[in-house]
């Protein structure tokens, strides 16, 4: 479980004493209905297609995840060792839902998959990563993307 | 850009206050759940998609429902008996690393079975082959820094990318044993931590690389190797059963 309290030690002191980012600013949005969205996925689980450079240390780096990905073209490379990835062996859909993604857009509950989506690596300082952010949003915005679903490793 | 996001740690999110978040009660690892359910994953990303549509915010939601529970057997792992490749006595380092590399490579059995199965494998990340992993992380037990197989890679790092990926060989190859479609998480960890040649060679590497003269090799032994969840195999000195 992720109840926080249910961590054994040293997890939880480590996790609950996590400097966690604050912003001043609570930028909001509204936008169509999720059947008018096109989604795209942005995990922080350190995933790559097989090929790719992997994640090396505390890298700022993201990687791109074409929209055509299939399960046996992505890997892993995130450098924490105290996550399960044994889910992931099985299943790349519960870190990277696009299967399910593709299912909910052929039964036009969103109105379609981006064509490329992106890995961080988690474990990196989120100042660190926070200069890439334009970059990607670019990026998104090309791809007509007006949605994007954020998940963690 | 409008987005959401699934929250493992609800603390973290209260903080950071995002835009959108559904908190849900998995492990860390499993954001959707639980593999292999594509109903209860869609459940959890229309939850999460939703709040696209929230009026105003920053919205932070609960996910009501537990994952799944395995309901895989719950027997031991098989896990094929050591062999003493060499035929000789060995003991200490030395049996360690006979064990571990007999270990290996009959592991492959069911490693092989599960890639067919699913016509996929997570291993990969190092960019080198199970028994080039093997080989590789037997050869750090030496003390000294191994030839690095990539060497336009870190030394640290490649030991990294090596023992993930040997981590990933192993627990796809146990996952491949009958009724273990859904393993259970902690029999996994504890059967790889407490069982195997290939983690007592971790907690070996623990040991020696804490005291490497390389700060990667440091930093890696002493944050990224052993996981916090088996932190008590290595205060009590007897990592393995």
């Amino acid at each position: 479980m992720a109840r926080l309290e249910d961590l054994p030690e040293p997890q939880y002191s480590h996790l609950f004493n996590l400097e966690c980012p604050t912003y001043p600013d609570r930028p909001w949005t509204v936008g169509p209905p999720l059947n008018q969205r096109r989604i795209a996925l942005i995990s922080t689980a350190g995933l790559h297609p097989r090929g790719a450079p992997p994640f090396i240390g505390f890298s700022d780096e993201y990687r791109v995840i074409p929209g055509t990905a299939q399960a046996k073209d992505l890997i892993m490379s995130h450098i924490s060792t105290n996550f399960d990835r044994s889910g992931f062996f099985e299943d790349w859909n519960v870190v990277f839902p696009l299967d399910r993604l593709r299912e909910l857009a052929e039964k036009r509950v969103i109105a379609g998959v981006a064509d490329y989506h992106y890995s961080f690596m988690g474990a990196t300082d989120p100042r660190q990563m926070e200069s890439r952010c334009p970059e990607v949003a670019d990026l998104l915005k090309r791809d007509q993307v007006n949605g994007v679903l954020l998940t963690p490793a | 850009m409008a987005t959401t996001q699934i929250s493992l740690i609800r603390l973290h999110t209260e903080k950071i206050k995002p835009p959108r978040a559904l908190w849900v009660p998995f492990d860390l690892g499993r954001p959707l759940g639980a593999p292999n359910d594509p109903g209860f994953q869609t459940r959890v990303l229309m939850a999460a998609l939703k709040l696209l549509e929230a009026p105003s915010g920053p919205v932070l939601e609960d996910f009501p429902d537990e994952a799944p529970a395995s309901e895989d057997y719950s027997g031991p792992v098989a896990c094929p008996l050591p062999i003493n490749a060499s035929g000789e006595q060995l003991v200490g380092i030395d049996r360690l690393r006979a064990d571990f590399l007999s270990e290996t490579a009959q592991m492959g059995v069911w490693y092989e079975i599960a890639r067919k199965k699913r016509q996929r494998t997570s291993v990969g990340a190092s960019g080198l082959d199970p028994r080039t992993i093997s080989e590789f992380l037997a050869a750090c037990l030496q003390g000294g820094p191994p030839p690095n197989p990539r060497p336009e890679i870190p030394l640290a790092s490649m030991v990294k990318l090596a023992i993930e990926d040997l981590k990933a060989y192993y627990f796809e190859a146990a996952a491949a044993q009958p009724g273990r479609s859904n393993p259970d998480i902690k029999q996994l960890n504890d059967w790889f931590w407490g069982r195997t040649a290939a983690g007592g060679v971790f907690m070996e590497l623990h040991r020696i690389l804490r005291q490497s003269a390389d700060p990667g090799l440091r930093f890696l032994a002493e944050r990224l190797l052993v996981p916090m969840s088996q932190a008590s195999r290595l205060a009590s000195g007897k990592g393995q059963k």
